[in-house]
């Protein structure tokens, strides 16, 4: 069963100026997680923003849990849990004050509040923090505040949305050991990130979107497959350059890519450790030590890359321009 | 329905910020203290009113009035916030009633005005207001006062909504607010303004709503007005009549745009 569907969904902004989703399509099966993948002002917030209610579509249609999410919205609300960058708790309030009031707005009695919020707290280890405003908190111990906020009656469906955006390296390493917890509990999870490394870390399943629409789809495997398979590098000294091409250009059977100036001579390979084994017998014949040998599997960057002909951190100008310009207007 | 109960929820949200951060309780108090200091003793003495007890007795509706209709501003900025920090996005994924947060809002900010016009009212005392129309007056007349402060927060919560930084809400309340407390009968009498003036100041809600307090305080002077027009003959009515128009017009409009509204 689909816990997620999103058909043919079209919204512009700015009478039509913007395309913030251009027919996209989308569906997550119950239990799974999904991670949207794509770089800023891609179209990951506004889907989410369609998905979790909060806007309508100019056009096309989509189901939680089979709900329909335009003409249904309020039985949507009460199984979704919404959190991320775009989703806050109230900052002059203390974590306990948030969580109570989450939950009596859940329309949980008093009582329930309460012992949930204990639970919660407990969970997300802020049992200490639970009696100090928010805004004394670290940016990851909100951003779990924030998330056990979403998880109050248990959502079937949740959304995270750039969940680790702006935390520091060990915020994010917490942030995903909780999330990972929690999708070992059954929910379907659909998470929008910036970071490929992310996706590849927490997602079953990889959209990459790009201009509002999904332009590749599948697990992080299949996806590395699709660009291309196992590259063979080896980086020498300078004087042993031409040797070491001519082993390569043995072995593979492609064109050589060579990078004077780092050295790197790289090929794609179809054998795998085999071929790594027969260069490096090669060039230990020779006489040459390598300064580094090994198989790269491409990364989602490359994924990315070869998927939509720029780098994810690219469209990112661009992007900060169509903002300024709608605050000018 | 879960209706009323979901709105107390956020009113109550109100109602612990202030307990969290007394502050935010202090300066919406020193503020209108001040300007009732302020007008008592810099312009109290040159104006010359005919009023027994003096220009204080006229001053303090009108700087009541003033004080409600700045609940505007209040209403806006606290929404604009809320808005931009992406809590209203959190409020409007849970399976609450489509109107909760606003009406929880306007209440919170209701409530809030008892706190500041019981300061205002109890140093106006100290400074030598005496309102002479007994108890059940009096009271009516700060009905009267919140009631307004209500309907005017409603007016902020649609710029509230409407506008993308606190700076811009804070800026265009301001500009709302400012000239509709100034051209009016609130400090100085509408008969030394230049006609045009004179008729708008005649017909503004605030004047309206400061010649009924100034009735329900027992006080007969309307401070100036142009004598015969129908706003200065029946304030009262024309209070309620704009109190019900301002509610009918915006209560729907704020619904309306809190159920479209997302942060960008």
């Amino acid at each position: 069963m689909k816990a997620i569907t999103a058909e043919e969904l079209y919204k512009t902004y700015d009478k039509g100026k913007i395309k913030a989703l251009d027919g996209l399509n989308l569906d997550v099966e119950e239990g799974t997680v999904l991670g949207v993948l794509g770089p800023n002002g891609a179209g990951k917030t506004t889907t989410v923003r369609v998905l979790a209610t909060l806007l309508v579509p100019d056009s096309g249609r989509a189901t939680v849990s089979g709900i329909d999410v335009i003409k249904n919205p309020q039985e949507v609300r009460k199984i979704i849990g919404l959190s991320g960058q775009y989703a806050a708790v109230d900052e002059t309030l203390t974590g306990w004050d948030n969580l109570i009031m989450f939950g009596r707005l859940y329309h949980l009695s008093a009582k329930a509040a309460k012992s949930r919020a204990i639970e919660l707290l407990e969970q997300f280890s802020l049992t200490d923090a639970a009696k100090r405003p928010i805004r004394t908190y670290s940016g990851g111990m909100r951003r779990r505040l924030d998330l056990a906020a979403s998880l109050i009656v248990k959502p079937k469906v949740l959304f995270l949305d750039e969940p680790t955006t702006g935390l520091d390296p060990r915020g994010r390493q917490d942030m995903w050991g909780v999330i990972n917890e929690l999708v070992k509990g059954g929910v379907t999870l659909l998470l929008t990130t910036q970071y490929l490394e992310e996706a590849d870390q927490l997602a079953d399943e990889i959209a990459v979107i790009d201009h509002g629409k999904v332009i590749a789809r599948g697990t992080s495997d299949s996806l590395k497959k699709q660009v291309g398979g196992e590259r063979l590098e080896i980086v020498v000294e300078n004087q042993h350059m031409a040797a070491t091409k001519e082993i390569v250009a043995r072995i593979s059977s492609s064109a050589l890519n060579v990078d004077e100036g780092l050295r790197l001579i790289s090929a794609p390979v179809t054998t795998g450790s085999k071929a790594l084994i027969e260069a490096a017998k090669l060039l230990d014949k020779m006489g040459i030590h390598p300064l580094d040998i090994g198989l790269k599997r491409p990364s989602l960057d490359d994924v990315f890359l070869s998927l939509t002909g720029h780098l994810a951190e690219e469209k990112k100008d661009e992007d900060l321009a169509l903002a300024s310009k709608k605050r000018g207007r | 329905m879960h209706a009323i109960s979901d709105a107390l929820i956020i009113t109550k949200r109100q109602l612990l910020q202030l307990a969290r951060v007394p502050e935010l309780i202090l300066f919406s108090i020193i503020q209108p203290i001040m300007f009732v200091l302020l007008f008592r003793y810099v312009f109290g003495g040159s104006i010359d009113t005919g009023q027994p007890g003096g220009y204080v007795q006229l001053l303090m509706p009108g700087i009541f009035v003033q004080t409600v209709a700045f609940t505007l501003a209040g209403t806006a900025v606290g929404l604009t916030a809320d808005m931009q920090k992406g809590l209203i996005a959190r409020f409007r994924s849970l399976p609450i009633s489509r109107s909760a947060v606003v009406f929880g809002r306007t209440l919170g900010d209701g409530a809030l005005n008892i706190v500041v016009l019981t300061a205002m009212g109890l140093t106006g005392y100290v400074v030598g207001w005496r309102p002479s129309s007994g108890f059940l007056n009096i009271t009516l007349g700060f009905v009267f006062l919140l009631v307004f402060g209500f309907a005017m927060s409603w007016i902020g919560v649609l710029i509230g909504l409407s506008v993308r930084e606190e700076r811009v809400a804070t800026n265009a309340t301001f500009i709302a607010v400012f000239p509709l407390t100034f051209l009016s009968n609130a400090f100085a009498p509408t008969t030394g303004m230049p006609k045009p003036l004179q008729y708008i100041a005649e017909w503004n809600p605030v004047s309206t709503m400061v010649a009924g307090c100034r009735q329900l305080f027992g006080l007969e002077n309307q401070f100036g007005a142009t004598a015969g027009s129908f706003p200065s003959e029946n304030p009262l009515t024309m209070s309620i009549v704009y109190m019900i128009i301002i509610m009918a017009v915006f209560i729907p409009l704020s619904v309306r745009k809190y159920n479209r509204a997302v942060n960008k």
